[in-house]
C-alpha cells in the first residue's frame, strides 16, 4: 500500500546517510521515518574488460545496488527524504545526482571497522558535501573518546562528531538536528553582510 | 587501544584551488570539483531536452487518468501518483530501477500526463530559511 503525501506537498529535500556494510544505515532510516523504509534499486550493466575486444565475447555483468530510504514530513509543503547509501564509492555514480542538491550527509561509523569510512569521508570532502559524523555504538565495538576519533579521522574541530544509537528515534533525530545546526552555521559564515 | 588513522589523499589539507578560468579540470588530472558547475552541466543537459530534470526527491503527481494507449508501466505509475510521490517512492512501489522510472517519467512528462514538482534545492548550499524549516520539523519528531 502506498503512503501518499498530502496534495499540498510541493518539494522534497534529501539527506544522505552513508556508511559501510552493516553500520546501521537502514536502522537509522527506519527509526526516524514516518513510512516503513522503502528500497529503490539501480542496475548497472558493465561490459567486460576490453571493450573493443577481438575475442567476440561480450561478457556483461549486471550489478544491482539497493538503497533504503525513509521520509519525514516537515511541513504541509516540505518533505525530507533520508537515503541510506552503502559506503562503497564505486556505486554512487549510479544514483545520478544523489549528492547534488542534498542538504548534507551523515557519515555513520562503526568503531569495529573505522577504515571502511575513510574513503567516504575523503569523497565527501572532495565533493564539498557538508557532513557530520555519527558513531553507532555497538556493545562489542571499542569506545574511543571523541577527540581521539577526530584525530584518527583527521577532521577539523568544526565538524560535529557524536555517538548515537541508530535504533532509537530520538537519537537518530538528534543526529539529523546536529547536521542541520552545522549546515546552518555554515550559512552564517558564508553569507556576505 | 588506538583507532586506525585516516590518511588524506592530499596529505596537506589545502583550501580548494580557485576555479581556473574556463578550465573543467586541471591538465594534471586533478579534477577541480565544483558543485555549482556540476549543477550547470546537469541543467544544460535538461535544456537540450535529453532528459527531464528528475531527481530522487522530485515529487510527481498524475494530471490525467491513464489513456488507453498507456503501457502497463505507465498506467501503474499514473495510478500510484494520484497523490504526490517522490521518484524514489515510485521506484520502490513499482519495483523498477531508478533509471527506468526516469525514462518512464520523461515520456509521461512529455505527454503531460504527469506534473513534476521540482526539488527546491539544486544549489551548492541550501538557504537559511529552508534549513530552519527542516530543523523545526525535526524538533517536532
Ligand atoms: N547495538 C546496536 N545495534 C545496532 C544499532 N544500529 C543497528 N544495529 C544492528 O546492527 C545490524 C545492522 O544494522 P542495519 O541497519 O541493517 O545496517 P546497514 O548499514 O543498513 O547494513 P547494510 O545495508 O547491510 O550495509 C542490525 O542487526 C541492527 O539491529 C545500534 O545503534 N546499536
Ligand atoms: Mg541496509
Amino acid at each position: 500500500m502506498e503512503d501518499h503525501l498530502p496534495h499540498t506537498a510541493q518539494a522534497g529535500v534529501k539527506i544522505v546517510i552513508v556508511g559501510g556494510f552493516g553500520v546501521g544505515k537502514t536502522t537509522m532510516v527506519g527509526s526516524v521515518s514516518e513510512i516503513r523504509p522503502l528500497t529503490t534499486e539501480e542496475t548497472m550493466t558493465q561490459a567486460g574488460i576490453g571493450v573493443d575486444d577481438n575475442y567476440g565475447s561480450e561478457s556483461k555483468t549486471a550489478t544491482t545496488v539497493a538503497m533504503d530510504f525513509g521520509r519525514i514530513s516537515i511541513t504541509e509543503q516540505l518533505v525530507l527524504y533520508l537515503f541510506g547509501t552503502p559506503g562503497q564509492e564505486r556505486f554512487w555514480f549510479l544514483w545520478n545526482g544523489l549528492f547534488e542538491g542534498a542538504l548534507g550527509a551523515v557519515v555513520l561509523l562503526d568503531t569495529r571497522r573505522l577504515e571502511v569510512s575513510f574513503d567516504v569521508i575523503g569523497r565527501l570532502e572532495e565533493r564539498g558535501v557538508p557532513f557530520v559524523v555519527a558513531v553507532n555504538t555497538f556493545p562489542d565495538g571499542p569506545r574511543y573518546p571523541i577527540e581521539e576519533l577526530r584525530s584518527a579521522l583527521d577532521l577539523p574541530k568544526e565538524i560535529p562528531i557524536m555517538e548515537c544509537d541508530a535504533r532509537r528515534r530520538a537519537s537518530s533525530r538528534d543526529v539529523l538536528l546536529t547536521l542541520l545546526r552545522f549546515l546552518h552555521s555554515l550559512t552564517t559564515v558564508k553569507t556576505p553582510v | 587501544m588506538t583507532p586506525p588513522q585516516r590518511r588524506r589523499r592530499h596529505p596537506e589539507a589545502q583550501p580548494p584551488p580557485p576555479p581556473e578560468p574556463g578550465g573543467e579540470g586541471a591538465p594534471d588530472g586533478k579534477r577541480v570539483r565544483n558543485p555549482e558547475r556540476l549543477y550547470i552541466i546537469t541543467g544544460a543537459a535538461v535544456e537540450d531536452g535529453e532528459r527531464a530534470p528528475i531527481d530522487l526527491v522530485t515529487l510527481i503527481v498524475a494530471s490525467e487518468d491513464p489513456p488507453p494507449s498507456a503501457t502497463p508501466e505507465q498506467s501503474a505509475l499514473l495510478r500510484i501518483c494520484q497523490a504526490p510521490l517522490s521518484v524514489a517512492e515510485i521506484s520502490a512501489y513499482l519495483n523498477l530501477p531508478f533509471s527506468v522510472v526516469t525514462v518512464l517519467l520523461t515520456e509521461l512528462l512529455a505527454a503531460e500526463l504527469v506534473q513534476a514538482r521540482a526539488p527546491i534545492v539544486r544549489r551548492a548550499r541550501a538557504d537559511r530559511s529552508l534549513l530552519e524549516a527542516v530543523m523545526h520539523g525535526l524538533q517536532k519528531l
